[in-house]
């Protein structure tokens, strides 16, 4: 069968064959670069129209449907009319930081790509520290949030990043410890070898109710840490216009809003690599039929499919349930989540001494 | 590919965005106007200055959240083994998060948690 990690090889031993290997390593990193952005294009363009179809679906209505069949070139259009637009910066700003802080989001979104498995053998990197690295990263974005709440040199900017700030800090530890119950059970930080442990059964079956809390709890957590509805205090609306990107308009907006789209995505991909098996197919028990057909499913196929349920899930929280008060959203996550997630790591790591896992 | 793609995907990231931020400069033939460059506040005009010192209600969260963090830093390598070392592990986990769990409480105790 044709895989991902076939094509990479020969690709791989095609140039070093052709050119010098300095140069084959440089035309390596370009086809890279030139992957990781054309995702991160794709992804902003799919997941913004999304976003506003699946509100629509939610509330019955239609959503986008002028540009193009059903709608589908509308994001499209959105980011003609963002670059046709005026960057403006406001006189009273601090211009470096308020023009770095864009750049600073948009690196953090594009290392967490790193450590990702998109398909059998297809990573960028397949660092040996995987989880940490991502846990590690991603809390640099909150000083990309930090710098453009502040630099701005508005209230309501100011008040915006630092709830998120609080937020993201805050739900970064929950989060963290739910990760860690799965670490426990695959006894590796690499992400490849996580989904090699789930070939038999993904952990979020096979680990009974203690992964499914610590799923639970690792959806919650990375919902506030991403600032989406409900836990959105940062950007909302009712009461501070934009949040920390009130003042950015133009192409800075538009990567500011890229990067938030593309976050979403890694932490659903995440939550898919550990709980639901990353590119792994559904297995179940010994149906030898059903397993030979969902084989025949391609594994980026199966990624992707995981993921974009994830994202599902995500947005249906934001039309279900209403915005919490920020005194109530720490609440929540010091007094309830933090503790809960520390004793389930616990039984967690119970049952895999005991080996009460299939 | 080993770790360049890290410089890899930040010079890919500094690209787009640069980039992206450069086509919009040559499309926009903006005007020049001084109300533009004011401070957003839904049409009144700003009283003070912003970068003033005022209650951040949680910096206590931030002192706490610290102590954790360097916790979760010390359970990584734990949770890697824990599988192979076996009973000693919990055991050993056990004391350290009942010390950590004293130290919440003593927070909660004190009202670290309590929105101000």
């Amino acid at each position: 069968m044709l895989s991902f990690h076939s094509i990479t090889d020969s690709i791989d031993s095609w140039l070093n064959h052709t050119f010098s290997p300095t140069v084959a390593l440089l035309l390596e990193c370009t086809i890279v670069a030139i992957a990781a952005i054309a995702l991160f294009a794709t992804l902003g363009l799919v997941l913004v129209l999304m976003e506003r179809k699946v509100a629509a679906f939610m509330q019955i209505r239609m959503g986008p449907n002028r540009v193009g069949p059903k709608g589908m070139f509308q994001s499209l259009a959105d980011t003609i009319k963002l670059v046709m637009k005026e960057g403006l910066t406001p006189d009273g700003a601090d211009k470096f930081l308020f023009n770095l802080a864009p750049f600073i989001v948009m690196i953090v979104a594009m290392l967490l790509l790193a450590p990702i498995g998109f398909a059998s053998g297809f990573q960028i990197w397949d660092i040996n520290i995987g989880v940490l690295y991502i846990s590690a990263i991603s809390s640099i974005s909150v000083i990309g949030i930090l710098m453009a709440g502040w630099a701005s040199n508005n209230k309501y900017s100011l008040l915006g990043a630092m709830r998120s700030g609080a937020q993201i800090v805050s739900y970064e530890l929950s989060a963290g410890l739910s990760i860690l119950s799965i670490v426990v059970l695959s006894g590796s930080l690499q992400l490849s070898d996580i989904v090699g442990a789930q070939s038999n059964g993904w952990w979020i079956f096979k680990g009974h109710i203690p992964v499914i809390i610590s799923f639970v709890i690792f959806i919650i957590a990375v919902t506030a840490e991403t600032n989406r509805a409900p836990f959105d205090l940062a950007e909302a609306e009712s009461e501070l216009t934009a949040g920390f990107h009130t003042e950015y308009s133009g192409m800075k907006f538009a990567l500011i809003f890229l990067a938030e789209y593309i976050n979403i995505f890694i932490v659903c991909a995440i939550g898919a690599t550990l709980f639901f098996g990353g590119w792994m197919p559904l297995h179940i028990g010994n149906w030898q039929s059903f397993n030979h057909i969902m084989d025949y499913i391609p594994s980026s196929l199966w990624f992707f499919g995981k993921t974009f349920f994830l994202i599902f899930v995500i947005m249906w929280f934001r039309w279900t349930f209403p915005r919490l008060r920020i005194d109530q959203l720490l609440q929540l996550e010091w007094k309830y989540l933090l503790p809960i997630s520390m004793v389930n790591l616990l039984l967690v790591t119970v049952m895999a001494i005991m080996g009460w896992y299939f | 590919m080993g770790s360049i793609s890290l410089i890899v995907l930040v010079l890919a990231a500094v690209a787009f965005s640069a980039g992206g931020i450069l086509v919009a400069k040559i499309f926009v033939k903006g005007t020049k106007n001084p109300q533009k460059g004011q401070a957003y506040e839904c049409g009144i005009k700003t009283e003070g200055t912003t970068w003033n010192q005022f209650n951040v209600g949680y910096y206590l969260f931030a002192l706490i959240f610290l102590i954790f963090d360097v916790e979760l830093i010390f359970i990584y390598p734990w949770a890697v083994v824990v599988k192979k070392v076996g009973m000693m592990a919990l055991f050993e986990i056990l004391v350290f998060i009942f010390i950590l769990f004293m130290g919440f409480l003593y927070a909660h105790k004190k009202g670290a948690l309590k929105w101000m």
